[in-house]
């Protein structure tokens, strides 16, 4: 098998206060294969998105990604190159697009000169060769009109057509690797639909991987080829798309799903998980997960649970995994509280 | 940033309780003329610091009465200021419509006139202006700008959720305006305020020196660099010392009130662990 | 939900419209009155029965939030009536509408910007009791305790900012809130769409327990479809200001028939791999509401086979369809694809 397009592994991004250390991400290791699609799932606090901010080296004082860590891209280890070196990666071999289009976009400048000016930077192109770029993206993109849209600036247009300037100007020197940070998240669900049909389309043309940060399970089951589920700055659970919805491990995954309403069913009551994220200062020791947990016992509390295989392609961080009778046990969660999340 | 606000803290400090503690504080009497001829412009010495002036009185302790009359006036006159401008700024921007615009054309129109000018016109026609009245002038022409800025905030205020939650469980305007909204609008007030008090005592050390501002026999710092002015020459340290206090506290001002800025403005705080993963 | 439907209506909104004025470019601000209006909502009516919970569903414009504030009257209707409870809520001036927002209350979206930053949670949630006299002193105190155990909360938090609790803790005061003063309707304007999913379901949970505990009324504006699905009896769906489609949620999720509301469903993503060939994707984007279509507001982007220059003409009525299941299109509802 070769090398995969991008090797993360034992990533930890560390947050520095004085005396306080925030363990954002914390042992964090996944893959991403040449053209292939792979979801990060995860809730506010869960490090999702300090890790797709930490692979372009985006991490600014105090944060600092610690130095056991590696992510190697294309065979190059991103954490030894230079910064200028990593300039020359950073929205060329790989790009990123954000939540909010607005706030990524400089309303100063027209959308063609923003997206002919990432071709400038990378490239020796003259200004005319660069702004044809331009154009030709944003029709790639699906813009009607794309000549005229390039002369207009970022507020002319509805959030719907800002996240397509946004994916062009990501795409328009066919990265090897785009990152994703919710990029549906603020728009309504027709636009998002639209939107996620052509990152798809875009992605089987320029062949293309694609790393997803998301906290919707719907979306990951539209787009993904595989998933990492991140919790407390860990992966909990890591499977092929099909095989985590048809069979998640982790209970912190199947809190998850059955926590969503449904569209198909109606269910008198939602299953919640009690309580919140707990702060990355102070992540519970053994299982980080283990307060809010209802199969939780005594061996939670103290060890620590590595990812274990539970499949092909599969691994979960979870002691059911080699205790699966406890499973099947009538539980009660270790600490009651009742739909409280105080 | 926080040392900046330590340091001016403690400049601003420093200098009012030496003024509220004048009479304990002070080597001479600052108006006493003990020998018109012998002790007259002596330098800056051992027993006088700050040197005499003409008529042989101590310029030490004249600036630590001096700072009695700047501080208050200033610190009096930016509390009016204040005041009338918060009521007006708040009154525009919640009432809004046609009040507003004429509320806000008249502001308009005052910050049109250049307030210096405005206020020698006023100080000239007034002969001899008792002390109090010069505090109420110098208020009453310093609120414009604070005005403008208090009713954009509470204009944007208005819309916010909290407020609208206020409105829907049945509260009256005026709670509104002053459980909900002004609260809010405080740290701009608050540094506006620590602005103003500097930007005060150089436009009454102006004033004074140009013979308008505080009459004698009471001296502000102004007047006691008035004093001095003829005399530039051969007697610098009359004008100089009291100078140097005015700019001394008019800095720290200016370093407290950016401070204060800094702090309450969010954008300025550092980005929370909540903030990078939500 | 069709016990529900036998009841009185509590709340009767008639053709209620509310127009906002736009200023079109610096000549217009200079030398201009208002040269256009936005119809956010326009001739919106419909009824909701005492202990209901009525569904608003809609995308971002659709004008779903200000139809909610027109009702409260936070905002000044153009023109229609509101009747809660036999009084007309949008004539109401002064204490005697004061009065009245007792009955109703709201719980917003926004977990950050609905709390009074500088006002602790408790007085935030005792405010609406002195307002309108219900307790004061040690008695005020012991509903507010009461109120944060309803919710969830700890008691003692009472004493505490706004900015040391997370979001649904948040949700939760903004609850406690609204309770405060014993309203018999709350309008929920997407009260947790900011909120993480494992702590939403403790959040609809909450605001079901109450529902039954108090016998209150919803009006749930939301735009995500499934959460609407779950907590609503009867649902109805706007675009670009206007309601398109209403039925039970069961009849509506299972039979649309406006084409808008069969590709607004068919685009929710769903957590079943493999589901993504019956989506009906649809092409562009909202017309603007400064300048809204004739006849019908969707024909830009129907995918209804049957769509013609009928549907440009006629603007098309809310007819009812079926039993129940009203919907504004002049075709005959074609198929899910």
């Amino acid at each position: 098998m070769t090398d995969p397009l991008l090797s993360v592994s034992d990533l930890r991004t560390y947050f520095h206060d004085g005396e306080v250390v925030a363990r954002a991400v914390d042992g964090v290791s996944f893959d991403v294969a040449e053209g292939e699609t792979v979801a990060v799932v995860g809730e506010s606090g869960s490090g999702k998105s300090v890790t797709a901010l930490s692979i372009l080296r985006l991490i600014r004082p105090p944060g600092r990604i610690e130095t056991a860590s590696s992510i190697r891209f294309q065979g190059r280890e991103l954490l030894q190159l230079s910064d200028g070196e990593m300039r020359t990666i950073r929205g060329n071999r790989i790009a990123m697009i954000f939540q909010e289009p607005m706030s990524a976009l400089n309303p100063v400048l027209t959308v063609g000169e923003q997206i002919a000016e990432v071709v400038r930077v990378h490239t020796d192109a003259s200004r005319h060769d660069a702004w044809e770029r331009a154009v030709e993206m944003l029709a790639l993109t699906g813009i009607s009109a794309p000549r005229e849209r390039a002369s207009e600036y970022p507020h002319q247009l509805s959030g719907g057509m800002r996240q397509r300037v946004m994916i062009a100007m990501a795409l328009v020197l066919k990265p090897a690797l785009l990152i994703a940070d919710e990029p549906t998240t603020a728009l309504d669900v027709t636009i998002q639909a639209q939107i996620l049909e052509l990152l798809q389309r875009l992605q089987e043309q320029l062949g293309m991987a694609v790393l997803l940060i998301t906290h919707d399970l719907g979306v990951v089951a539209e787009v993904a080829d595989r998933v990492v589920v991140m919790y407390g700055g860990e992966v909990v659970e890591r499977a092929t798309m099909t095989e985590l919805f048809e069979a998640p491990q982790h209970p912190y995954t199947e809190g998850l799903m059955s926590a969503m309403p449904r569209l198909d069913r109606d269910a008198e009551r939602l299953v919640t998980i009690p309580g919140v994220v707990p702060p990355s200062t102070a992540w519970p020791s053994g299982c980080r997960f283990r307060d809010r947990c209802s199969y939780a016992w005594d061996r939670c509390a103290t060890e620590h649970p590595p990812l274990y295989p539970v499949g092909d392609e599969h691994e979960s961080r979870c002691h059911l995994a080699v205790e699966p009778l406890r499973r099947s046990e009538s539980h009660t969660p270790l600490t009651v509280r009742v739909g409280a999340d105080s | 940033m926080v040392r900046h606000a330590g340091i001016a803290s403690g400049v601003i400090a420093v200098i009012v309780v030496v003024a509220l503690l004048a009479p304990w504080v002070a080597p001479y009497d600052p108006i006493a003329q003990p020998d018109i001829i012998g002790l007259k412009n002596l330098a800056p010495s051992f027993s006088h610091p700050f040197g005499t002036d003409s008529f042989s009185r101590d310029v030490l302790s004249r600036c630590i009465y001096g700072a009695r009359i700047s501080l208050s006036v200033a610190a009096l006159a930016t509390a009016i200021a204040i005041t009338l401008g918060t009521l007006y700024g708040a009154i525009a921007g919640y009432v809004g419509g046609a009040v507003d615009a004429v509320l806000m054309r008249i502001v308009d129109a005052a910050l049109s006139i250049p307030r210096v000018l405005l206020l020698i016109a006023i100080l000239a026609l007034w002969n001899g202006l008792p002390l109090w009245l010069l505090i109420v002038v110098l208020g009453a022409t310093g609120w414009f700008g604070l005005s403008r800025m208090v009713r954009a905030q509470v204009l944007s205020m208005r819309e916010l959720d909290f407020v609208a939650a206020a409105r829907a469980l049945g509260a009256s305007g005026p709670r509104i305006l002053f459980r909900h909204i002004l609260p809010n609008v405080l740290p701009t007030i608050i540094v506006a305020a620590t602005l103003g008090v500097g930007h005060v005592i150089i436009l009454e050390a102006g004033l004074s020196y140009l013979g308008l501002g505080v009459q004698p026999p009471s001296a502000s710092w102004g007047s006691i660099i008035q004093d001095g002015a003829d005399q530039i020459g051969a007697a610098w340290w009359i004008s100089l010392f009291p100078g140097l206090l005015i700019v001394t506290t008019a800095i720290a001002c200016n370093a407290l009130g950016d401070a204060l800025r800094a702090a309450f403005d969010p954008r300025e705080n550092a980005v929370t662990m909540a903030e990078l993963d939500s | 939900m069709t016990s529900a439907r036998t009841n009185p209506a509590l709340l009767q909104v008639t053709r209620l419209r509310k127009d906002f004025p736009v200023r079109q470019g610096l000549q217009h601000s200079l030398f201009g009155r208002n040269a256009a209006a936005i119809r956010a909502v326009n001739d919106v009516s419909f009824d909701i029965a005492r202990g209901e919970t009525l569904g608003v569903v809609g995308e971002s414009g659709c004008g779903k939030t200000t139809m909610g504030r027109a009702i409260l009257r936070l905002i000044e209707p153009t023109s229609g009536s509101v009747v809660f409870d036999g009084i007309d809520v949008a004539t109401l001036h002064g204490a005697a509408l004061r009065s009245m927002r007792r009955k109703m209350q709201v719980v917003f979206q926004d977990p950050f910007s609905s709390l009074n930053p500088r006002m602790t949670v408790g007085a935030a949630v005792r405010e609406g009791m002195l307002i309108h006299h219900l307790a004061e002193g040690r008695a005020a105190d012991h509903r507010v305790k009461t109120l944060f155990e309803e919710v969830g909360l700890n008691p003692d938090y009472a004493s505490r900012y706004p900015h040391e609790f997370s979001g649904g803790q948040r949700q939760r005061i903004g609850v406690a809130r609204a309770l405060s003063v014993e309203p018999e309707m709350i309008v929920c304007d997407e009260p947790v769409s900011a909120l993480d999913v494992s702590v939403q379901a403790q959040v609809i949970n909450l605001m079901q327990d109450l529902q039954r505990d108090r016998g209150l009324t919803y009006l749930f504006i939301a735009h995500d479809l499934s959460v609407v699905r779950h907590i609503a009896d009867r649902v109805a769906v706007m675009y670009l200001g206007r309601i398109v489609e209403t039925a039970s949620a069961d009849d509506l999720y299972s039979n649309p028939t406006m084409p808008y509301t069969q590709a607004l469903l068919s685009a929710v993503p769903r957590p079943e791999p493999g589901r993504q060939t019956a989506r009906i994707v649809l092409q562009g984007e909202p017309p603007s509401p400064a300048n809204p279509p004739p006849g019908c507001v969707f024909y830009s982007r129907c995918q209804h086979p049957l769509k013609d220059d009928d549907c440009t003409r006629v603007v098309p009525p809310l007819e009812e369809k079926t039993p129940a299941h009203f919907a504004a299109c002049i075709k005959q509802p074609s198929q899910l694809p």
